[in-house]
């Protein structure tokens, strides 16, 4: 246990430390800001069906600003230390391989996760200033914030394994980004195709995180996603774990 | 300590380390020696588990390397070649951290961190950050790190590359004081080095042990050791003659010097020392002499035989 407290801690600060960390951070504040405040100012001109949580956690900036955080988060991860040499001592110490594999995980997830906690004050400041929920419930919140955790850890759980296939960050952020759009926008078919057969419009609506947040921003939690995206996540940490044990045999 | 069986790696297609067998005892202070490319750093990344043996095996305190890995790595302290390191972190924050992924307590890993400070004369670079620091001072830091938990083997791929002269001299101390109670594996190219240090010496060419003992013995072993030099003032029956002699295997004829004198190498059976029967001979026969001489060699002329020599029968 305390050999994975120190490689967490070495993973956190690790994060914390690097370049990346401040320009997502950021990126991050300054396109949640920007979408929060185009969302009221539409909400000022006109009335709505939707609520503001609704509204916020549904625009092309939020998936945007959401999705291209895991590729540059996760891009070092691995390919860093490959480059740097690092890893021969991290496998050359009384360290197991699934040790790495998940301190390495929980490292990126819990920063991506951390980011989205500023939000929650932009609708406690809403509340505060309007005297109105942003939200008619709490499951609502409840709802989108634990669907933001659950759709991380599948999207942290991609960029990790890209970037323990390669030495290269920047393959590792494209690989990444490569493969996180291309979930994402399989499960946009289902809104725009709209004669799709029934058997495969269920199926992408399965795969949808569109759909998903859709669901789960009004409150309406089920387990379809949480046990897509938390089996997804558990496969392709088997999957780094695996790819580090072939990279024994291939150096 | 060390117990190599035959030990293997070849990558893509190539064999850069094949059919080694070498055993290194407890307390010993081995140095691997080879030019470059001879997979000395092949062979200590296999003992370091971090690379897998292709074939044969490998031991290390009792346990394989391959299924046995993590309690080997458990007693082993590494320094890779290119001694890497976080360059963000600062030297005793690192240090720390080594210390909690090898398992160390609390206390210990106070004590153990001034301990390695001091033995690698850090202390004063403590709170700097790594990134930042001399090379001379990096590989310190990478010294300083496989020495940590105190292993029963150091495995230090090259450990006085990039040091200054005093901290060349500095390490050669620590790891003859280190002898008895840990056992060494060290690989350098200087060979001074290894005839001050070492009890042990492993020569390595081309993937395979060209020679092994102690460096006394390596020596006594080589051609060079038994060899004597002859210049004489004599007709062309010399040779001959002196191939006669006791103890004389070969006779090769030196270029060199200026007429009527003719120089010799004598290349002797171990152990044989026929000075004084080429003096009667040369006594006997009326042959001017004006040298005699058998050298003692350096560990490097050994070296640079062996090495070149096996060049020499390796490319027809
Ligand atoms: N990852 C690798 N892939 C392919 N070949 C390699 C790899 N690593 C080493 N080699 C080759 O294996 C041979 C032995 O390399 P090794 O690094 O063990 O030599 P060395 O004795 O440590 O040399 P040096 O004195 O230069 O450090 C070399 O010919 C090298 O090119
Ligand atoms: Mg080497």
């Amino acid at each position: 246990m305390r050999i994975f407290a120190a490689l967490l801690g070495r993973e956190l600060r690790a994060l914390v430390h690097s370049p990346i960390a401040g320009v997502v951070f950021t990126l991050f504040l300054a396109l949640t800001g920007l979408n929060f405040y185009l969302i009221l100012s539409a909400f000022t001109r006109s009335q709505t069906p939707i609520t503001l949580v609704e509204a916020f956690f549904n625009t092309t900036i939020f998936w945007y600003s959401f999705l291209a955080i895991f590729p540059l988060l996760t891009m070092r991860l691995y390919a860093e230390e490959f480059r740097q040499g690092t890893f021969e001592m991290l496998q050359t110490a009384p360290v197991r391989d699934w040790q790495i594999v998940l301190s390495k995980f929980l490292g990126a997830y819990l920063f991506a996760v951390a980011l989205w906690l500023p939000t929650i004050l932009y609708f406690a400041i809403y509340a505060w200033i309007t005297r109105e929920q942003a939200a008619p419930a709490l499951g609502s919140y409840w709802g989108s914030y634990a669907l933001i955790a659950l759709m991380a850890a599948f999207f942290v759980s991609i960029g990790c394994f890209a970037s323990a296939l390669t030495r290269n960050q920047i393959v590792a952020a494209i690989l990444a980004y490569v493969m996180i759009a291309f979930v994402f926008y399989i499960g946009l078919l289902g809104f725009t195709m709209t004669n799709l057969a029934p058997p495969l419009r269920a199926f992408v609506n399965y795969l949808s995180s569109a759909e998903h947040m859709y669901e789960f921003n009004r409150g309406l939690l089920n387990t379809k996603p949480v046990v897509f995206y938390l089996s997804l996540a558990f496969l392709l940490q088997f999957l780094t774990h695996a790819v580090l044990q072939a990279r024994r045999w291939l150096r | 300590m060390i117990e190599a069986e035959r030990l293997t790696k070849r990558y893509a297609g190539f064999t850069a380390v094949q059919d080694l067998s070498f055993a290194v005892g407890r307390g010993e202070i081995a140095g691997f020696l080879g030019p470059n490319g001879a997979g000395k750093s092949s062979t200590m990344r296999m003992l370091a588990c971090y690379l897998p043996p292709t074939a044969g095996r490998a031991r290390v305190a009792g346990f394989d390397v391959f299924s046995q890995s993590l309690e080997v790595r458990r007693r082993v302290g590494y320094l890779p070649e290119s001694t890497p390191l976080y360059p963000d972190m600062r030297v005793g924050e690192y240090l720390e951290y080594r210390a909690a992924i090898r398992g160390l307590g609390r206390s210990q890993t106070r004590q153990r961190i001034a301990a390695v400070l001091d033995q690698c004369q850090l202390a004063d670079v403590e709170r700097r950050i790594i990134g930042q620091l001399s090379k001379g001072y990096r590989q310190r830091v990478g010294i300083a790190d496989a020495l940590l938990h105190e292993p029963e083997l150091l495995i230090l791929d090259e450990p006085t590359i990039g040091l200054d002269p005093t901290q060349i001299r500095q390490m050669r101390d620590l790891i003859r004081g280190l002898a008895g109670k840990h056992t060494v594996l060290l690989s350098t190219h200087i060979l001074p080095e290894v005839e001050a240090t070492c009890t042990r010496v492993l020569i390595l060419h081309r993937g395979r042990i060209a020679a092994q003992g102690t460096p006394a013995e390596v020596v006594a072993q080589s051609r060079v050791a038994n060899e004597i030099t002859v210049e004489l003032d004599a007709g062309d029956e010399a040779t001959a003659l002196l191939e006669r002699i006791e103890g004389v295997l070969s006779v090769q004829k030196v270029p060199g010097p200026e007429a009527p004198w003719r120089r010799f190498a004598l290349h002797l059976q171990p152990g044989a020392d026929p000075r004084a029967a080429v003096h009667a001979l040369a006594v006997e026969k009326r042959w001017g002499l004006r040298e005699l001489s058998r050298r003692t060699p350096s560990l490097e002329d050994v070296f640079v035989r062996l090495v070149h020599s096996e060049d020499s029968t390796a490319t027809p």
